[in-house]
């Protein structure tokens, strides 16, 4: 299995991000190179093996629906790029 | 000498005293800031008016009667993807170059509790992601040792401040050796605690099953201080562990005899630094000649663990990545048009090289067709991974090895090689896959005089038994006690 320039493409598309031509080729040839080795993973048979997600047993957790004072929505958007009238301002999505 | 070469315990007494002030402390700390930083550079942000009015606070309590936290008047230096309320935290990414953070993460919640003081912010790779800090989007932090050396990495900033005695202690995270590798490159101890022990809450996520926050010291006893104070269950935290918390002081006896340590062979095949491979057998030496008993055993799934570590850790970081959007906080760029630019502009303007090396490597692992090739083929290996560590705890109480194949490597010498980079971490990676505890402890130089760590290994849980093997081995040599020439 081999990662081609247009993969690289495709795989920067899904993960939101624009490469430019250098970063696609250095992407392509070191990815490559990454996968090459994890090929190494092949050599061992798991077909009985569970697959480990997580260390501990995890599970939700939960609290009762009761409602509580949140951070103040002044404080919270300070830090926002771009505000208005307490909410995150974006561009329109729609025209 | 520097009030940081004491060890903790002398420093509380001075304080209790009344010989020292927490200000005299605070003072020491960016005195030596001011005279080290140009050349260290450990430090992102610094919390000056912040630390200097907390250490105010806190004279007055001692006034009070009211000194009791575990960690009074120490200052302590925090890595930068741990959030603190008001203070600028940026994972050293420029994506968050703006960001002061409305919460504090728990183990900041704590370190308040125990009474210690922030002096500032330390650098890193960005989001953690690397093994020498030259990943920073900021700057390189070197190696107090020889400043054309790494630091290490992730941590990197947190081991070179408390190496240089910047700080009296720090915080860092480790999701494949990103504590305890910087910890042995610059001669301090590092402990990585059994994941779930300390909370994550708070901590900016790289891998969410693999992260953990440990302490970096001077001294064994002093990482057990610090793991005292930030250990607990976290109900803000759904993968915190709810398990009593030993008295980790209690354990630091000086004896190990009968302790049953075992030796993989594996961490001592190809690839490791003769002088390294030397210093880690003669620290095995030490513990035998304390009374512990050792046998070589194999892990026979080792090699496989920086494979199994890269898919995994970078498939979940890149499911984490994804909320720097440039939506909500953080740096938005200012040539998006639509909302599709706010995202696409905002990632592509603010990630550095490494990160989107391994969002892409994470992407692919993780898309249709390639899911069970790799993300599902690693996960299945790491049962195999930690399996080996289950067998071998059946028998033994600990796993002693190198922390890292080589002592520090020079600054830009890895820099083009990512995959020579990832094979930093091969000693340090199976413990994040098995969700272990482990610490590096200095156990000798090279021939140019820069540090080599030792790492003890133990069961999940069993920090206690780690530190008390660590603090022993400490108590018969003085590797810790020798200090970079800055």
């Amino acid at each position: 299995m081999s990662v081609t320039l247009k993969d690289v493409e495709h795989v920067a598309k899904l993960a939101r991000l624009a490469l430019t031509d250098a970063e696609k080729e250095r992407f392509t040839e070191q990815l490559n190179a990454i996968l090459k080795y994890a090929e190494k993973l092949k050599e061992l048979d798991t077909d009985s093996v569970e697959p480990t997600t997580h260390v501990l047993p995890v599970k939700n957790v939960l609290r009762e629906d009761v409602a509580r004072p949140s951070w103040p929505v002044e404080e919270t958007l300070a830090g926002a790029p771009d505000e208005e009238d307490g909410q995150y301002r974006v561009p329109a999505v729609l025209e | 000498m520097s009030l940081f070469q004491s060890k903790l315990r002398d420093i509380q007494d001075r304080l209790h005293k009344k010989e020292l002030s927490v200000a005299d402390l605070v003072d020491e700390s960016y005195r030596r800031i001011g005279e080290v930083e140009d050349r260290v550079k450990a430090f992102l942000t610094l919390n000056e008016e912040g630390a200097r009015r907390r250490a105010a606070e806190l004279d007055d309590r001692l006034g009070d009667g009211e000194a009791k936290g575990l960690l009074f008047g120490l200052p302590a230096g925090i890595k930068d993807n741990i959030v603190t309320r008001g203070l600028r935290t940026t994972c050293a990414s420029k994506l968050l170059d703006n960001f002061k953070p409305v919460h504090h993460a728990t183990v900041m919640d704590k370190l308040d509790a125990a009474q210690s003081i922030t002096i500032g912010k330390l650098n890193m790779d960005e989001f953690a992601m690397g093994g020498s800090n030259e990943n920073s989007a900021y700057h390189v932090t070197r190696n107090p040792w020889n400043l054309e050396h790494v630091p290490g990495g992730s941590s990197g900033g947190s081991a070179a401040a408390v190496a240089a005695g910047e700080v009296f202690f720090a915080l860092g995270s480790d999701t494949g050796g990103s504590i305890r590798q910087p910890a042995a490159y610059c001669g301090v101890v590092g402990l990585k605690p059994t994941y779930g022990l300390v909370s994550r809450f708070g901590l900016v996520a790289f891998a969410s099953s693999l992260d953990q926050i440990g302490p970096v010291t001077r001294s064994v006893e002093d990482a057990a201080y610090v793991l005292q104070a930030i250990a607990g269950h976290d109900p803000l935290d759904s993968t915190s562990a709810n398990v009593d918390i030993p008295d980790y002081l209690s354990a630091l006896t000086g004896d190990v005899r009968g302790l049953r340590i075992a030796v993989p062979k594996e961490y001592f095949g190809e690839g490791i630094d003769p002088a390294v491979k030397d210093a880690v057998l003669t620290a095995l030496k030490v513990l035998e000649s304390q009374g512990a008993v050792w046998e070589e055993v194999s892990m026979p799934h080792n090699e496989y663990a920086v494979a199994t570590y890269y898919l995994l850790a970078s498939s979940e970081a890149s499911s984490n990545l994804a909320r720097f959007d440039g939506v909500r906080y953080g740096v938005r760029s200012s040539e998006a048009e639509s909302l599709l630019d706010v995202f696409v502009k905002s990632r592509s303007e603010g990630f550095g090289d490494e990160v989107k090396r391994r969002i892409m490597l994470g992407t692919y692992a993780l898309s249709s067709g390639y899911y069970d090739a790799y993300y599902l083929k690693a996960q299945k290996v790491r049962t195999l991974i930690k399996r080996d560590f289950d067998v071998v705890f059946e028998k033994f109480d600990l796993v002693l090895g190198p922390t890292a194949p080589t002592p520090a490597f020079k600054l830009g010498a890895q820099v083009d090689d990512p995959l020579t980079m990832y094979l930093n971490d091969i000693f340090s990676i199976p413990v994040n896959l098995a969700g272990v505890p482990a610490i590096s402890v200095p156990c000798g130089t090279n021939a140019e005089g820069l540090p080599i760590g030792l790492q003890l290994i133990g069961r999940a849980f069993d920090e206690s038994t780690v530190l008390r093997a660590a603090h022993a081995y400490e108590q018969a040599t003085d590797h810790h006690k020798q200090r970079p020439n800055l």
